[in-house]
C-alpha cells in the first residue's frame, strides 16, 4: 500500500500513512510519563551498578563503592546471630546436664533451642508432637527401651540405635523365625504367651506351651516377667505399649525378624550445644525420669 | 512460468518424501536399536508418522501429476491455512490436556495421596508434563498458528513453502508427543522447561529452522512496503528461542541409540546458562511471541488504528535488547557471583517501561472504541489480558529486586507471578485469538455461541483470581515463616509447619484450577459447534469482525 497519511477521525491524530490488512498506526509521540519513568529506571540502575558490584572485567569484576559483597554479608549476620546467643550458649556448654535446670534462664533457652531442632532433625520420624509412628517410638510416655533419664536419651541421641557410629546403642533380637530357631508353632506360641503379659491372650493352652519357649528364649533380655530391660535394650512386654503394634500378626512379625529398627547418630552432625538441649528437651517431654 | 512452477512444486514433492524417508530411517534406527523402551517407543512414533507423511506426500504428487496430464490441474492460490487450523484444534485439545494436569497437581499438593504412589502420575513427572503442555503445546501451537495467519494478511502473501509449513505444525506435534509421554516414561534431562532429552531436542531444533524458513520466506515475498509490527515480534520469538533452545540443550549424549546425555555445562554456569534460558522463554515465547498476536487481533478486532506506532518502534528494541539480560535474577543468593546478580536486577528494573510499552499500546488502542469492551466479550479477553499482562510485567520486576527476592523467592508468590502471566496473559490472550480464528479460518459467519464466550470469559476470570490471590498469601506467609527468629535466635517454625500453613491456599487455588479448566472446556464445545457449521445462536449480538472476511457486511457509512 502506499503511503497515505490521513486523521483519525476519532482521536484526530495523523496516521502513520501504513495499511495491512485493514490496520493503521496512529503518528503518536511516546507517552511523556512513560518515557520519564524509562529514564528514571536507566538512572537508577547505573546508580546502583556504580555502587555495587556489576560489570565483569578481563580479571574480575567491578567492586562497586559500597564494597558490597553477599559473602561477607552473609556471613556477619551468622557471626552476628551466633553473638547474640553466645552467653547463653557459652553457659549450656559448660553447665552438666543435670544442673541445667537449677538456672530457669538457661532451661528456657536449652527447652526453645531443642524444640526448633527437634522440630526440624527429629519430628520427620518422631512426629511433630514427638506422638512417633509404627517402628519410631513414642517419646511422650512413660516407656523408654533404652532407659529415660538425661544421660540416657543423652546417650542415645549423640550415638543413635545400631547406628555407623561406634559408641552406638547396639543390641540385635534374633530372627527366631528367618533363621529358623523356633518353629511357626513356637512363634505363635510364644506370640500368645507375650499377648498373656497383658492380659490379652485368648487360647490359655497355648500361653502355657509358650511359657516354656519365652523361659527359654526371650527371658534372658526381657526378663522372666517380660519387664524388660533398658541396659539391653529389651523392652518392656507388659506395659501394652508397642514400638510395632500389639496386634497377634505384630508380635508374631517381630518374633520372626526380629525388627531391629535404627536411629542415626548425631553426634558431628550437629553442635554439642544443640545435642544437650535436645536431650534436655526430650527429657521434658512428658515420660522423662 | 507454469512450468517453472510445476516443476518446483515436483522437486519439493521429492525432497519431502526424501526428509520422510530419512526420519522413518532414523525413528527404525531407534525403535530397533534402543535398549530402552520408552526411546524405542518414541523410534515407534517417528517412524509411523514420518511413513504415514511420506505416503500422502506421494498421492497428492501422483494426483496432480495425473490432474496436469488431462489438462485440470489448479495451483494452490491464496492465503494457506490449512496448517493453521490444526494448530487451533490442537491449541484447543493440548491446552484442556495442560489445564487438566495442572489441576491434577494442585490438588496433589493439597492431597499427597492423590499421587498414588504411581511413578507415571507422581508429581515430579506431571509437573513438566503440565509446564510443558500448557506453554509448548498449548501456547506454541496458538503462536505457529496465529503467526501463519498474521503473516501471510498483514504481508499479504501466500506462506512459503508447500510441504514446509505442514511438516512445521505436524512436527511440532510429533514433538509434542515425543517430550510428553518421555516425562511419563521417566526421561528427562531435567533442566527446567527443556526437560526433553537429546533426540526430542534435535528434532525439534529441525522443525523449528524450517519454521524460522518458513517465516522470512513469507516475508521475503511481501507486497506491503514495510513489516508489520506483530511480525518483528513474532520474528524476535522465533530467532531467539532457537538461539536458547541450542545453547541450552548443547550435550553429548551417551550414544546413538540411548535417551541419555551429558549437558556441557556444569555448576553454576550450568545454573547461568538453565535461567538465562528460562528467563527468556519467559521473555521470548510469552511475551515477545503473545504480543504479535496482541499486536494484530486487538487493532483487527476492534478495527482502531495501533495507538503509537513510535511507541511500537520503542518498545521492542528496549524490550529484546534488555530482557536477554535479565536472567540472573533467578538465582539471586546463590553462588552465583554478585556482579551477575546486579546485572539481572538493573536490567529487569529497566524493563519495566519497555514491558508496559506493549500494555499501553494495547489499551490506548481501543480510544474511541471502549464501549467494545461491554459489546464484545472476545475484546473483554483481548482486553484483560492486556492488563494482567501489565500487572505481571510490574510484579516481575518488583520481585527481581534483591531485598523482594529474599522474601518471594522459592515461595508459591513465584507460582503465583507466573500463572497470572501464564493464565492471565498468555491463556487469555490466546483465547481472545481462537475465538477470532475459527470463524475467520472456516468461514462462518459469527461463533456458535457469544454468551458462551461470556460464560467462559467469567469463569476463567475468576479461576485465575482466586489462583492468584491464594498464592499471594501463601507465598509471603510461607517466606515470612522460612525466615521467622524467635527472641533467642532460634528458627520458629519447621518446614513441615510452613507446608501445613499452606494447606488452605493449596485447596482454594485447585478450586481456581477448576473454574478455569471448566472454562477452557466451554470453549471447546463452542469452537466444536462452529467449526461444525452450526447456525450462530446469537448471531446479532456479534459485531461484524466476528465473521469471515468474505461474509462481513460493509460497515455503514
Amino acid at each position: 500500500m502506499s503511503d497515505k497519511r490521513e486523521i483519525d477521525e476519532v482521536t484526530g491524530v495523523e496516521t502513520t500513512g501504513h495499511t495491512w490488512d485493514g490496520i493503521k498506526e496512529l503518528n503518536k509521540p511516546l507517552p511523556k510519563w512513560w518515557l520519564m519513568t524509562f529514564y528514571a529506571s536507566i538512572v537508577w540502575a547505573i546508580g546502583y551498578m556504580i555502587v555495587y558490584p556489576a560489570w565483569p572485567t578481563l580479571n574480575g569484576y567491578t567492586k562497586g563503592i559500597w564494597g558490597y559483597s553477599q559473602r561477607a554479608t552473609v556471613s556477619e549476620e551468622l557471626q552476628g546471630a551466633k553473638a547474640a546467643q553466645a552467653t547463653f550458649r557459652a553457659a549450656l556448654e559448660k553447665t552438666p546436664l543435670a544442673e541445667v535446670k537449677n538456672n530457669p534462664d538457661l532451661l528456657r533457652f536449652a527447652m526453645v533451642g531443642g524444640a526448633s531442632a527437634f522440630a526440624t532433625n527429629c519430628a520427620p520420624c518422631h512426629g511433630r508432637g514427638a506422638q512417633g509412628f509404627a517402628g519410631y517410638p513414642n517419646l511422650n510416655d512413660d516407656a523408654w527401651i533404652w532407659g529415660g533419664s538425661l544421660a540416657d536419651i543423652e546417650k542415645t541421641i549423640l550415638y543413635g540405635i545400631r547406628s555407623a557410629h561406634n559408641e552406638t546403642r547396639r543390641s540385635d533380637m534374633p530372627k527366631f523365625g528367618t533363621d529358623g530357631m523356633l518353629t511357626p508353632d513356637q512363634i505363635n506360641d510364644a506370640a500368645e504367651f507375650v499377648l498373656s503379659l497383658s492380659k490379652r491372650a485368648t487360647d490359655q493352652a497355648a500361653v502355657a506351651r509358650g511359657a516354656k519357649t519365652f523361659a527359654d528364649q526371650c527371658a534372658s533380655c526381657h526378663g522372666p516377667e517380660g519387664k524388660g530391660n533398658p541396659e539391653l535394650g529389651a523392652p518392656n512386654l507388659t506395659a501394652d505399649i508397642w514400638l510395632y503394634g500389639g496386634k497377634k500378626t505384630d508380635i508374631v512379625q517381630s518374633i520372626v525378624t526380629g525388627r531391629g529398627g535404627a536411629m542415626p547418630a548425631w553426634d558431628g552432625r550437629l553442635d554439642p550445644v544443640t545435642l544437650k538441649s535436645l536431650a534436655i528437651y526430650v527429657h521434658s517431654l512428658g515420660g522423662g525420669k | 512460468m507454469a512450468d517453472t512452477r510445476e516443476g518446483l512444486e515436483a522437486f519439493g514433492d521429492v525432497l519431502a518424501v526424501i526428509a520422510a524417508a530419512l526420519f522413518a530411517l532414523v525413528g527404525g534406527i531407534w525403535f530397533f536399536g534402543s535398549n530402552d523402551p520408552a526411546m524405542s517407543f518414541h523410534g515407534l512414533l517417528m517412524m509411523l508418522a514420518s511413513a504415514a507423511a511420506g505416503i500422502y506426500v506421494m498421492t497428492v504428487a501422483f494426483r496432480e501429476k495425473a490432474a496436469i496430464a488431462i489438462g485440470n490441474y489448479e495451483p494452490p492460490e491464496g492465503y494457506f491455512d490449512g496448517p493453521i487450523k490444526v494448530t487451533v484444534v490442537a491449541a484447543v485439545i493440548w491446552g484442556i490436556a495442560g489445564f487438566l494436569v495442572g489441576v491434577l497437581l494442585a490438588l496433589q499438593l493439597a492431597y499427597p495421596a492423590l499421587n498414588f504412589d504411581l511413578p507415571w502420575i507422581s508429581f515430579g513427572r506431571l509437573r513438566p508434563l503440565h509446564t510443558s503442555a500448557v506453554i509448548f503445546a498449548f501456547g506454541g501451537n496458538v503462536l505457529i498458528g496465529t503467526s501463519f495467519y498474521v503473516v501471510q494478511r498483514t504481508c499479504h502473501a501466500r506462506l512459503a513453502g508447500r510441504w514446509s509449513p505442514w511438516f512445521v505444525v505436524w512436527g511440532y506435534q510429533l514433538f509434542i508427543a515425543i517430550a510428553g509421554t518421555g516425562y511419563l516414561l521417566g526421561i528427562t534431562q531435567a533442566k527446567e522447561y527443556a526437560e526433553p532429552e537429546w533426540y526430542a531436542d534435535l528434532f525439534l531444533t529441525i522443525v523449528w529452522v524450517t519454521y524460522l524458513l518458513v517465516f522470512l520466506g513469507t516475508i521475503w515475498r511481501r507486497k506491503e512496503p514495510h513489516i508489520y509490527v506483530a511480525n518483528w515480534f513474532y520474528l524476535a520469538f522465533i530467532v531467539t528461542i532457537a538461539m536458547l533452545h541450542l545453547v541450552n540443550n548443547a550435550a553429548l549424549p551417551v550414544s546413538f541409540t540411548s535417551p541419555s546425555s551429558v549437558i556441557l555445562w556444569s555448576g553454576v554456569q550450568d545454573a547461568m546458562t538453565q535461567w538465562w534460558y528460562g528467563h527468556n522463554a519467559v521473555g521470548f515465547f510469552l511475551t515477545a511471541g503473545f504480543l504479535g498476536i496482541m499486536y494484530y487481533f486487538i487493532p483487527k478486532r476492534v478495527e482502531r488504528p495501533v495507538y503509537s506506532y513510535r511507541l511500537s518502534i520503542v518498545h521492542f528494541w528496549t524490550l529484546i535488547f534488555i530482557y536477554i539480560w535479565a536472567g540472573p535474577h533467578h538465582l539471586h543468593y546463590t553462588a552465583l557471583p554478585d556482579w551477575a546478580q546486579t546485572l539481572g536486577m538493573t536490567f529487569s528494573i529497566m524493563l519495566w517501561m519497555p514491558s508496559w510499552g506493549g500494555m499501553i499500546n494495547g489499551l490506548m488502542t481501543l480510544s474511541g472504541a471502549w464501549d467494545k469492551l461491554r459489546t464484545d466479550a472476545v475484546v473483554r479477553l483481548l482486553v484483560v489480558s492486556v492488563a494482567f499482562y501489565g500487572m505481571s510485567t510490574f510484579e516481575g520486576p518488583l520481585m527481581s529486586i534483591k531485598a523482594v527476592n529474599s522474601l518471594s523467592h522459592y515461595t508459591d508468590w513465584t507460582i503465583g507471578h507466573v500463572h497470572s502471566g501464564a493464565l492471565g496473559w498468555v491463556a487469555m490472550v490466546s483465547f481472545g485469538a481462537i475465538y477470532c480464528l475459527v470463524p475467520w479460518l472456516w468461514n462462518r459467519k459469527g461463533l456458535y455461541s457469544m454468551r458462551l464466550v461470556e460464560w467462559h470469559f467469567w469463569i476463567s476470570t475468576l479461576g485465575i483470581l482466586l489462583y492468584i490471590t491464594a498464592m499471594w498469601v501463601s507465598g509471603i506467609t510461607q517466606g515470612l515463616m522460612w525466615r521467622a527468629y524467635d527472641s533467642l535466635g532460634f528458627l520458629q517454625y519447621s518446614f513441615i509447619e510452613t507446608v501445613e500453613a499452606m494447606h488452605p491456599y493449596y485447596v482454594i487455588r485447585a478450586i481456581g484450577g477448576i473454574l478455569f479448566l471448566s472454562g477452557a472446556l466451554i470453549m471447546a464445545y463452542n469452537v466444536w459447534r462452529t467449526i461444525r457449521g452450526d447456525e450462530p445462536v446469537d448471531i446479532a449480538e456479534q459485531p461484524r469482525v466476528a465473521a469471515a472476511p468474505g461474509l462481513r457486511l460493509q460497515p455503514a457509512e
